[in-house]
């Protein structure tokens, strides 16, 4: 530790003059820095454009054989008849009442846990419970798909006989069950994003941590929580094995949440992994789901988008 | 260790200007809180050490005291805010109105019903103006539109807002401006008609002219209220109240009339600190 060794031989401009001409190399690779970056960035826009424009040129093959309005308002969906018709509304409706069966699940389950960590939990059980949850984030949805086929669906049998061995209603509460973490984990940084001071203020007027939590911290955070749900619908939608396996593959349009479904995904995964001939109507009908499902996601993440924006209460 | 005991003896050095305080012209008035042997420890760290003071009702108690002195923690005890900092121990007796406060069994949102806090930052709710100033008696539950109504003009008239708001009940509060904001907080306080209001220095993050109305209302709300004020800044304390409380490590090392304390302090650190010789 004797500091005073080189004092003197130590000449800081010198050393910074030694590194100059090193330096003039790294200046101009700091002027390419932001066009190689822009080539990565363009990696995923490029791939998103390339997978649009096939979606729409094979998706135009297909409205070539079944007009668009056909497919858009037919409720029957027989691809492999003899005299196949695509209506894709079944497809859609399975899509929705599973997403909605989701988000009653997810909702409620999601925002609550997420209220308990942002202001009931201690840093103990925040640190333990938190890192917890999202490990069900990280469960293969195949997974999911057999545990909602091989122990949801008998549980709710055992109770309503009327489910069907395949139905929408144990997926649907899979899926949900899937979505939790998703929720709970947006949401809690949506409530803790609430500034303590505005906690303060609601107690200090005598509210109970309830009314405080209730009334004060979720408004202020709605447009998070509101996102957070959005969010997770979107995924649901998109969700594809847990469908596939537990809800069957009857393209039934009804309302009926004990019957079997088919969800757009899991239209898509049938028709794939079957052996569609290339150029059949069949094999283009899953560009045009692909696409009304492209449709459907994005719109629900620019609403996710708008909502936050919209409700965003400044603090 | 002399130190120790050389603080001790200051201690009970000052005592006998208390009880001059209690035979003082203003000792008629009702106690509203009386503070005895009070400790406070974050941790392991003692904050506040054998706090002994009384709250006069209707009249403005000032706390001053160089950053870090306790005197926040200590206005924070006083509707038991500062409990939520999980750390926090206390000992020793606070009571407001004759009941203790610090009892395990009393109910603090009672207290808070009956004692309203006005913070260093202005902390609106992001919410409408109007929905500001009604939340309180909401949750108390008053739900009478018409009611609420004339609460909310009411509380505004008296936090000399309402000129400025009144066409703009059902914007977001923080639109305003900061001193608007932090009379606006002062209404919300004022909603609930509290007995005591709290306010820790509630100008510190203000410019001069909306300090000057603050504490132009500040004395105003004496006539109705008995406020406890936290403040940084001595004129303030010298302008507005009639006590003084200097903090100095977490103890009371002076507590008088705010005349007598500023000129005539009977503590050497008193003197310093006023005198701008520290903090």
């Amino acid at each position: 530790m004797d500091h005073n060794v080189n004092q003197e031989s130590i000449n800081v401009q010198e050393l910074i003059q030694q590194k100059s001409m090193s330096q003039k190399v790294s200046h101009k690779i700091g002027k390419m820095i932001p066009s190689i970056l822009f080539l990565f960035a363009a990696v995923s826009i490029l791939t998103t454009v390339g997978i649009i424009y096939t979606l729409l040129s094979e998706a135009i093959e297909f409205f070539k054989i079944v007009p668009i309005w056909e497919f858009f308002s037919s409720t029957t969906l027989k691809p492999l008849s003899q005299n196949p018709e695509f209506g894709i509304l079944p497809l859609i409706n399975g899509t929705i009442i599973s997403s909605i069966i989701a988000i009653l699940v997810a909702g409620p389950v999601g925002l609550m846990a997420a209220v308990y960590l942002s202001e009931y939990a201690s840093d103990r059980v925040r640190r333990l419970l938190k890192p917890t949850l999202e490990v069900l984030a990280g469960i293969p949805t195949v997974v999911y798909g057999f545990f909602a086929f091989t122990f949801v669906t008998p549980i709710i049998r055992s109770v309503w006989p009327d489910v069907e061995a395949t139905n929408i209603l144990s997926p649907g509460i899979v899926m949900g069950i899937m979505i939790i973490p998703m929720i709970a984990s947006l949401s809690e940084d949506a409530l803790t994003s609430v500034p303590n001071t505005i906690r303060e203020g609601a107690l200090s007027l005598g509210a109970t941590k309830l009314e405080t939590t209730f009334k004060v911290v979720i408004p202020a955070a709605l447009s998070g929580v509101i996102a957070s749900f959005v969010l997770a619908i979107s995924r649901a939608i998109g969700e594809t094995m847990i469908v596939t396996i537990a809800s069957g593959s009857s393209k039934n349009f009804t309302f009926d949440i004990t019957e079997s479904m088919q969800t757009m995904t899991a239209y898509i995964v049938e028709v794939s992994s079957g052996d569609a001939a290339a150029g059949t109507p069949i094999y283009y009908s899953i560009y045009a789901v692909a696409i009304a499902l492209f449709v459907m996601t994005f719109v629900m993440n620019l609403l996710a988008r708008a909502i936050s924006r919209r409700f965003r209460e400044e603090y | 260790m002399t130190q120790t005991i050389a603080k001790k003896n200051e201690s009970v050095k000052h005592l006998p200007r208390l009880t001059t305080v209690s035979n003082d012209r203003l000792s008629k008035q009702k106690v509203v809180y009386q503070v005895e042997g009070f400790n406070l420890w974050y941790d392991e760290t003692h904050a506040l050490k054998d706090i002994e003071l009384s709250v006069y009702d209707r009249e403005i108690t000032a706390i001053i005291g160089p950053s870090g002195c306790g005197k926040s923690t200590f206005l924070k005890s006083l509707n038991r805010m500062v409990e939520l900092i999980p750390s926090v121990k206390t000992s020793g007796d606070i009571s407001y109105q004759g009941n203790r406060i610090l009892d395990k069994h009393f109910k603090v949102e009672q207290l808070r019903t009956k004692v309203g806090m006005v913070f260093q930052k202005p902390n609106p709710f992001p919410k409408s103006i109007y929905e500001n100033i009604a939340y309180g008696p909401k949750i108390h539950g008053i739900k009478n539109k018409k009611i609420l109504n004339q609460i909310v003009e009411r509380s505004l008239r008296d936090a000399y807002l309402w000129d400025e708001v009144k066409d703009r009940l059902n914007e977001n509060a923080y639109g305003l401006s900061g001193g608007q904001q932090q009379r606006l907080c002062i209404a919300r306080a004022l909603a609930i008609e509290p007995e005591v209001i709290l306010m820790d220095e509630p100008t510190s993050a203000l410019d001069p002219v909306s300090t000057s109305k603050i504490e132009e209302l500040i004395q105003e709300l004496k006539s109705k209220y008995s406020i406890v004020i936290v403040t940084h800044n001595m004129q303030q304390a010298a302008r507005i109240s009639d006590r003084t409380a200097f903090f100095l490590n977490g103890e009371i090392i002076e507590f008088d009339l705010t005349e007598s304390l500023f000129s005539n302090p009977s503590d050497q650190r008193t003197e310093d600190y006023i005198t701008g010789r520290f903090g």
